[in-house]
């Protein structure tokens, strides 16, 4: 067993949360497989993260400072990841499920001929394999995988592993000479349309609407309860469809799965397809006029009522809860 | 300008799922299967690439006999040649997928090669960029737009709340999301005319692969298994819109201690 690699993704100097959960579980197959946890990072400020890379475990940082990878483009990026799988031979490679994430790893897996299992929520080290549980058909399922190839690799789902420090010191730099790929596409701009507004991907809370909000303009009792809680914004395929919200918020089989810690639906009834997008959030809250709505079976705490009446109350409850009282 | 559209048929999003006796493999008895959503997305982008640029688009499935309905709805709506790769992609991995298909890709005549951003149902997201890979091809993922010029496409790629714009040279690959366009229904003449066109058979012999190398490679599943029953929990009534405001925010505050 030679080790497990993690690769961490930078924003601003720090390791993005994504990646501090992978490194957590990461340190803990390497823990059972009896090998040694090592990070990977790149662009310019790569080998800045060895502190915090230590922090969660990890006993290396293989760096490779290079400015042509200050940004994430697919092809460079997979260049210097085939450097450093050449130079640390890892047993497992893992990735945070995040849209960088979900690009790189096929891409890389493909390169070097390795399985990935997707999107894993649960992952160990059994009889010499690495074991993955992940979420099928949306969560209407979960299927167990066993990843036999070497190097074995995954994208783990956001929130599902929370980042646990050691407490260990710096990790030991690395530091790997970026050699150049040749790369047919290129990043032209990055845009940030809906700056200041949190993505569901990642969100701890979210608070989501469906077609009992009535129209488009009633996405404000959503918004506003969102913004006072300090969570994302969710809707249902229906309201996103009839055009009311952007696709960007949409939970469920053709939209977004996520597993928040609190999910509040309000005015969504609770089709299969959206259940399956939602219904591994930790703790849900659901507001519906109908008592037979087939959300209330997922629900944790369901509330009968006028959305229109709860939302406002409960916007002002949590303000007020905020604030200290 | 020339497509080639890689199809996932797929359980109707509304079905229930079932496991099946091995415990490994879904039900497939009674279930409705479908074109995978995003696909949908992939197929209109390359019907009107076709319909400014003239060239064909290629749909393509790798699958057993009931993937031909996928690609007869899909020849339906606008495309004009199929390509069916028959063989057990069920047990095959992504990689194994993607083999399949880039090898099949290389017999069609291609500048864009399209795919939904991820198959619903096995929800891997991976098959698009492996096949990039395996062609050497530039790949953009999870696309809401696009447009293609002289040699090269430009396509905006979806990030956690913001979009990276991409230029890519062509042949290249892209992932579909859902609102790169509004897909089109079949027209009656539609139907009639895909009625015509032959679907092109193909075993992965004749692709030059051993489907050793396919089936049963790198992920292999060990059980299939339905979620734990949810209960459903407490149930209130919220008549009193701030004694029910008080009983949400006490139970995020205890339970979900997230206030």
């Amino acid at each position: 067993m030679a080790g497990v690699l993690v690769v961490c993704e930078l924003q601003n100097g720090k390791i993005k949360k994504a990646s501090r959960e992978a490194l957590t579980i990461g340190r803990k197959i390497a823990e059972a497989a009896g090998g040694e946890l090592a990070a990977f990072a790149a662009g310019s400020g790569a080998a800045g993260a060895a502190e915090e890379a230590g922090k969660f475990g990890a006993k290396t940082l293989y760096a490779v400072a290079d400015a042509q990878l200050d940004v994430y483009t697919t092809e460079p990026y997979a260049a210097a990841l085939k450097q450093v799988i050449d130079q640390a031979q890892p047993s497992v490679v893992l990735f945070g499920g995040t849209s960088n994430g979900r690009d790189l790893a096929p891409r890389i897996a493909a390169r070097v001929n390795a399985g990935v299992a997707s999107d894993v929520d649960r992952l160990e080290w059994t009889d010499g394999r690495l074991r993955a549980r992940r979420p099928v058909y949306s969560g209407k399922a979960f299927a167990t995988v066993d990843v036999v190839s070497t190097p074995a690799m995954a994208t783990t789902r956001p929130n599902a592993f929370p980042p646990e420090e050691t407490g260990a010191g710096a990790a030991e730099v690395v530091n790997v000479s970026y050699q150049p790929a040749e790369s047919k596409s290129k990043l032209m701009e990055t845009k940030t349309p809906e700056a200041g507004e949190l993505s569901i991907a990642e969100a701890d809370i979210i608070v989501s609407g469906g077609r009992g909000l009535k129209e488009a303009a009633n996405f404000s009792y959503i918004r506003d309860l969102a913004h006072a809680i300090n969570g994302a914004v969710g809707a249902s395929r229906a309201t996103v469809d009839a055009g009311w919200i952007d696709h960007q918020h949409q939970v469920g089989q053709t939209g977004r799965v996520v597993s928040p810690n609190l999910y509040i639906a309000a005015g969504i009834s609770g089709a299969i397809q959206h259940l399956a997008g939602m219904s591994s959030s930790k703790h849900i809250v659901a507001i519906n006029k109908d008592p037979e709505a087939p959300i209330f079976r997922v629900a944790d705490l369901g509330v009968v009522g006028d959305l229109f009446q709860i939302l406002p109350a409960l916007t002002e409850e949590v303000k007020q809860a905020k604030s200290g009282h | 300008m020339n497509s080639v559209v890689c199809i996932a048929q797929v359980p109707d999003t509304e079905s229930r799922i079932k496991i099946g006796a091995d415990g490994r493999h879904i039900d497939e008895a009674g279930l409705k299967f479908i074109v995978s959503p995003y696909d949908e997305y992939a197929l209109e982008e390359a019907i009107r690439l076709k319909e400014k640029s003239a060239g064909d688009v290629t749909v393509l499935s790798f699958g057993p006999d009931r993937v031909q309905q996928a690609l007869r709805e899909s020849l339906a709506r606008g495309a004009t040649k199929a390509l069916h790769v028959k063989g057990n992609s069920g047990d095959a991995d992504a990689l194994g997928i993607a083999k399949v298909l880039a090898a099949a890709i290389k017999s069609v005549p291609h500048d864009v090669v399209f795919f939904g951003k991820q198959g619903v149902g096995t929800d891997n997201s991976l098959v698009g960029p492996m096949v990039a890979e395996l062609l050497g091809y530039p790949q953009v993922n999870v696309i809401t737009h696009m447009e293609v010029g002289e040699g090269k496409l430009t396509a905006h790629r979806e990030l956690e709340g913001a979009e990276d714009v991409v230029e890519a040279a062509l042949p290249a690959v892209v992932t579909a999301q859902k609102g790169l366009n509004e897909p089109r229904y079949a027209s009656l003449k539609g139907i009639m005319g895909a009625k015509k066109i032959a679907i092109d058979v193909k075993s992965i012999a004749d692709l030059g692969l051993d489907e050793s190398d396919v089936v049963g490679q790198r992920v292999q599943t060990v059980s299939l298994a339905l979620p734990p029953e949810k209960s459903g929990g407490r149930k209130i009534d919220g008549a009193d819109a701030a004694a029910a405001a008080k009983e949400i925010v006490k139970y995020i505050r205890e339970e979900a201690k997230a206030l």
